[in-house]
């Protein structure tokens, strides 16, 4: 058996998978990767399925050592700098650690979670067939708790195959995507609009449970409590404040605020990595639209393994993803540094 | 003769799910027509259907648009909220042990002074209830129950609690519940049960399902101990009764 040990390690980072759905009606949330795209890309480099379990590393940097072995790993998701003791590893590509070799990853640029998969997974103890965790259920394995420096992920010893790179569509800034509803009549047709038509910028105190909105006060047009209902991965609940939280993979299954709106399944990955200040927009689309788009998003995952592509000019890539990158919209210290998990005042509570 | 309830409204949450509303207030009619679609879903399965959230006065869907689109789930979820609801259903009956008042109930004074009688005529109220688990949610075993006497009705708190212990017996608004989980909450606290209606590596690790019928019997704070050790230790504590 081969291991990461994890030297360090920021906050808001944890192992992820696919998640567990099926006990919603118990009030346990699936959880699982905020971003199921670069999780799977992440996988599917170093021959794993799909929604194997990985370490969804948060904005800040960390270290992991390989012991007893050699080890396999690919990274995906926000874009980093990383090296293996000095060599660079690029994004969207697998790289391989000697025995007492350390991987270091820098801050994000331009983005909120990369994921590591390690080839042949992590070794833990599925609950509901899942290794995600949720610290507030008491569930994840190999630890039931974000990551700590110190912590050891045990995985088979590195195959040898050779490295690969893998070929993704192209990121946009494209508006979020959204279906009005459940509750959008709990709101004026000018409230619509303005949801519409404004920026939003994601709040520094979001977390796995939600992300909260900072923009222009939304207006109930019946006050801001309804009868708790049932909420999804992306529902748009507005609080008693005005400002929306999304509702992410570790929300509650319930919730009593009304929402105006929800993030079609195909975005949620693009709104995960949204960095926390930078503007954005919303634009509401068809069902039809949507379900073609979530459609072609179970497609685009299902073919990824003829994406792969032989990894032979890494370090032009790198150099190719910094550019991009860095002109773009990079993440400041400062930001991630108030990335913690926090239970929201305004969701306090049974309603 | 029984009119034609109305149909249920059906919202959609995201490209995923869809919300079958049938009442938008807390209504135990509604809450009824949700289990029996609830139960009806569960005894035959629409292909693409993932999975059935129950809360008071709605079902949610969770679905697969790969295998079926809204316009069709939708359909066929119509159909299935026509049927007529069952007059009775076969539900489980549960007794769960209560601690009243002190430390273990830090509201039960101040809410019998809000409704003008004692800490133990509240007490009795809450004991002579006949509940049933309306839905579960927020939390893991968060269980909220119907039946609560009007007597016992009175708003949430303005400031909600930001940590309660797990196992908290407390009423808000015109429900009262059993949470498992310590976390947040702005009802009012009764007490506190030993039981857990959430533990991993119990079996069964959830405890109540929707529809499940509940009453409360008191018991003193040594027996609530010697409960919470044995509850601990993977005992269930709550006892299932005869109809």
């Amino acid at each position: 058996m081969s291991k990461l040990v994890i030297a360090s390690i920021g906050p808001a980072s944890s192992v992820q998978d696919g998640g567990r759905p099926g006990a919603q009606r118990y009030g346990l949330v699936p959880s699982g990767a905020m971003d199921r795209l670069a999780l799977a890309a992440a996988n599917t480099l170093v021959g794993n399925e799909p929604f194997t379990a990985a370490v969804e590393v948060g904005p800040f940097g960390a270290k992991f050592t390989a012991r007893g072995g050699a080890v396999r790993v690919a990274l995906a998701g926000a874009p980093r700098n990383a090296d293996i003791a000095g060599r660079a590893v690029a994004s969207d590509a697998s790289a391989s650690l000697a025995d007492g070799e350390t991987l270091t990853l820098g801050f994000t640029r331009g983005g909120s979670f990369s994921y590591l998969a390690v080839e042949g997974g992590i070794a833990g103890e599925p609950m509901f067939g899942s290794l995600a965790v949720n610290a507030r259920a008491g569930l994840g394995s190999p630890y039931p708790r974000p990551l700590q420096a110190g912590d050891e992920l045990q995985t088979k010893a590195a195959s040898g195959a050779p490295e690969r790179r893998i070929e993704l569509p192209a990121a946009t800034d494209a508006p979020i995507r959204v279906l009005w509803g459940p509750q959008d009549d709990e709101f004026a047709d000018e409230t619509k609009k303005l949801f519409i038509d404004s920026e939003w910028k994601i709040s520094a105190t979001s977390d796995r449970m939600g992300y909260r909105l900072e923009g222009p006060v939304l207006k109930h047009l019946h006050g801001h409590n309804i009868v708790s209902d049932g909420t999804v991965n992306g529902s748009l609940q507005v609080p008693g404040n005005g400002q929306p939280i999304v509702l992410m993979p570790d929300r509650g299954t319930s919730g009593g605020y009304p929402k105006i709106a929800t993030v079609i399944s195909a975005d949620l990955g693009r709104l995960a990595q949204i960095p926390a200040g930078r503007a954005f927009r919303f634009r509401a689309v068809s069902m039809a639209e949507a379900q073609a788009e979530a459609r072609k998003f179970a497609e685009l995952l299902r073919a990824l393994p003829e994406r792969l592509r032989e990894a032979e000019s890494v370090d032009l890539n790198v150099d190719a993803l910094h550019d991009a990158n860095v002109a773009g919209h990079a993440v400041s210290a400062v930001d991630a540094g108030t990335w913690h998990a926090v239970f929201p005042a305004d969701a306090a509570g049974p309603d | 003769m029984v009119a034609t309830p109305p149909p249920p409204r059906l919202l959609p949450s995201g490209d995923s799910a869809i919300t079958v509303e049938f009442s938008r207030n807390i209504d135990d009619a509604a809450n009824r027509r949700v289990l029996a679609l609830d139960r009806a879903l569960a005894a035959e399965p629409i292909a693409g259907v993932v999975e059935t959230v129950p809360t008071y006065r709605s079902l949610l869907v969770h679905y697969d648009p790969v295998q079926i689109d809204f316009d069709r789930l939708g359909k066929e979820i119509l159909a299935f909220a026509q049927r007529p609801v069952p007059a009775t259903t076969k539900s489980r009956r549960w007794r769960i042990p209560v601690v009243y008042g002190g430390e273990h109930g830090i509201d039960l004074e101040d809410v019998a002074k809000t409704l003008n009688t004692t800490p133990d005529e509240i007490v009795a109220r809450h004991v002579a209830g006949d509940y049933r688990v309306a839905m579960i949610g927020f939390t893991p075993g968060w269980s909220y129950l119907s039946g609560l006497a009007d007597s016992l009705h009175m708003p949430r708190r303005q400031n909600p609690r930001l940590l309660t212990p797990a196992g908290t017996i407390s009423i808000g608004g015109v429900q009262t519940g059993v949470q498992c989980l310590a976390g947040p909450s702005g009802w009012h606290l009764l007490g506190r049960t030993a039981v857990r209606t959430y533990q991993l590596h119990r079996d069964p690790i959830f405890l109540l399902e929707p529809g499940d019928n509940v009453i409360f019997t008191p018991v003193d704070a040594k027996t609530f101990a010697e409960q919470d050790r044995a509850a601990e230790a993977g005992e269930i504590i709550a006892e299932q009764i005869a109809l």
